[in-house]
């Protein structure tokens, strides 16, 4: 037998798939403006948002072994950053979006502080407590419509240059957030760091014994998801126009956990696979059921039961790359 | 006068109303290959706990490498150059055999918070992993996965791992438990080899690798160091005969204590 070229090694059916995948999301507003279904646009500016959300959340739970049950705060808190801000007049992104991950950021290393020195259940419990705290914050907070939530009445701006009310502009902008995010992932866990992370997972004792203070590491890497999960936040506050707290209900942070589970865990395209399944099919069952959940629930079961691995394990067969 | 390495002082550890370590005190020299040794339940593994830090002591001191390092967390005691092997194996199995010793390098190449360059091109790790790999006789099964290795080949890992972090002081906890006779002697030979650039506390059941390693033998009771001495001593010393060897004085004690053999694994 002849060698396989490299080239065409390297185009194993998980690159192909994720190619194709990628191509698809590209040519969606292209889709949109040739039949005139505008929804579409909206439905998949929202797979890209969650992707991005699930993508954060694969870093610590796929990768680093963290299962957090509270990842939605991320999402309620980068969003009441821009909302607020916006209801107090500071419109331009340049402002919203820092600090929507810089608050993100900042809650990611009080919850991480102290609850990374727990394991199992009881940071799961811990994780989903805090969120729950925040979403009952978020209720409080009456002048920024408690329980009602909160219109935006106008979208980040950025000083004229990007104009996000244009559907296709910030469609794009949420894709090429995306594909930052999946590149800056994969740059993240093939390090040092992420190597750190993931022996963490593997076998926490055996780090401490070669010599890492593995919980810095941890904390570390539970603020960076916090972070980029601020930012899909703010994304969101924008794509909706709205915030409230039902954004970072804890339902919600099952939502995020599914997607991950779903597409798979630690592989890269595996939140954007994941996030798209579950919407799709949320969307498409909508229109012929009130109840989605009955066929979500048992397929999730399948999933989680049957392919070890989510659709890319199913997709590419082997060992991730 | 040969530098002390390692000063244990009164150590003491009690769980509840069993004392693992009663008031254990020694002292060992740069270089020394010091066998611990005892029957099942004497608290030797406890022993290895205290001084990697995963144990906290009730009393006494622990002095090493010219610091007290009685209370340091465990990874700091790793980065002053104390390494350990664990009694049933402890590795990072989803990673490639390489992948294993890579870690335990840039666990001492200074802070891990690089986040972009990719680790495993990284020649400053793969290098010397590569290196500690060959010596310990796994040169070709550095790209397969642990889950992959035989019993015996991750047994030699383990200790891999430990010798890639350049540790002065090497704890071996039970390395020959669970192999075949032809592994167990391959290791003998890697140990002996190794004695002398590092010093390794040895705890072992297996006799013969014991009389033929150490330079010095403690004998571990109930938590007390009942002798300790060089392997002839320890072979005439009549209250480790009594205690641990049990067997009549007519008969030399070439291996003893049988029923251990088969390893402790509490």
């Amino acid at each position: 037998m002849t060698p396989v070229p490299d080239h065409l090694k390297r185009l194993s059916p998980r690159v192909a798939a994720n190619g194709i995948l990628l191509v698809i999301l590209a040519l969606v507003p292209v889709y949109a403006a040739v039949t005139g279904n505008a929804f579409v646009i909206t439905l998949f500016t929202r797979v890209l948002i969650l992707a991005l959300a699930s993508l954060s959340l694969n870093l610590i739970m796929g990768f680093g072994g963290m299962v957090s049950f509270g990842h939605a705060a991320y999402l309620g808190i980068g969003g009441y950053a821009v909302g607020i801000l916006a209801k107090e007049g500071i419109g331009s992104a340049l402002v919203q979006w820092p600090v929507a991950i810089a608050a993100a950021a900042l809650y990611a290393l009080v919850v991480g502080a102290l609850s990374l020195r727990t394991r199992g259940v009881y940071f799961i419990m811990i994780t989903l407590a805090f969120a729950q705290m925040v979403y009952y914050v978020a209720i409080g907070l009456d002048r920024y419509g408690g329980d009602d939530g909160l219109t935006i009445y106008q979208r980040s701006r950025f000083g004229g240059f990007l104009n996000l009310d244009n559907k296709t502009l910030f469609y794009y902008l949420c894709f090429a957030l995306l594909l930052a995010g999946i590149y800056l992932i994969w740059r993240v866990v093939n390090s040092r760091f992420g190597l750190v992370v993931q022996g963490a997972r593997s076998n926490e004792r055996r780090m401490r014994a070669i010599g890492f203070p593995t919980f810095r590491y941890k904390l570390v890497c539970f603020v960076i998801a916090g972070a980029m999960c601020g930012l899909a936040g703010a994304l969101l506050a924008n794509h909706t126009n709205f915030i409230s707290p039902a954004m970072m209900h804890w339902t919600r942070s099952g939502d995020l956990m599914v997607m991950v589970v779903i597409g798979g865990m630690q592989a890269m395209f595996g939140p954007l696979i994941g996030a798209m399944t579950f919407l799709l099919l949320d969307e498409a069952l909508s229109n012929v059921t009130d109840y989605p959940n009955l066929i979500l629930g048992p397929l999730l079961l399948g999933v989680a039961i049957y392919l070890n691995g989510g659709i890319d394990g199913l997709i590419g067969g082997g060992r991730r790359g | 006068m040969v530098d002390v390495l390692l000063k244990i002082e009164t150590l003491t550890k009690r769980f509840g109303g069993v004392v693992a370590s009663d008031a254990i005190s020694l002292i060992l020299p740069q270089g020394e290959l010091h066998a611990v040794i005892g029957p099942n339940g004497a608290g030797k593994t406890s022993l290895i706990g205290q001084l990697t830090g995963e144990i906290t002591s009730d009393s006494g001191r622990i002095r090493f490498a010219g610091h007290d390092i009685t209370t340091l967390p465990v990874y700091r005691r790793s980065q002053l150059g104390l390494a350990r092997s664990f009694q049933i194996t402890s590795l990072f199995p989803e990673f490639s055999a390489l992948d294993n010793v890579a870690l335990a390098v840039q666990a001492h190449d200074g802070h891990s918070f690089r986040f972009w360059r990719n680790a495993r091109r990284d020649p400053a790790l793969r290098e010397p992993a590569r290196a500690a790999i060959e010596r310990a006789g796994l040169a070709d099964r550095a790209e397969m996965q642990v889950a992959d290795l035989s019993h015996g080949e991750r047994r030699q890992l383990e200790i891999a791992m430990a010798l890639a972090t350049r540790p002065r002081l090497l704890l071996l906890d039970e390395p020959m438990a669970g192999m075949g006779p032809e592994e167990s002697a391959r290791l003998v030979d890697m140990l002996r080899r190794l004695k002398g650039s590092v010093t390794i506390v040895l705890i072992e059941h297996d006799m013969d690798a014991v009389f033929a390693l150490a330079d010095r033998i403690s004998v571990l009771v109930y938590g007390r160091i009942i002798a300790s001495g060089d392997a002839e001593a320890i072979r005439a010393d009549p209250a480790v005969r009594e205690a641990y060897l049990g067997e009549s004085p007519a008969k030399p004690a070439a291996t003893p204590g049988g029923a251990a053999q088969g390893g402790e694994h509490g």
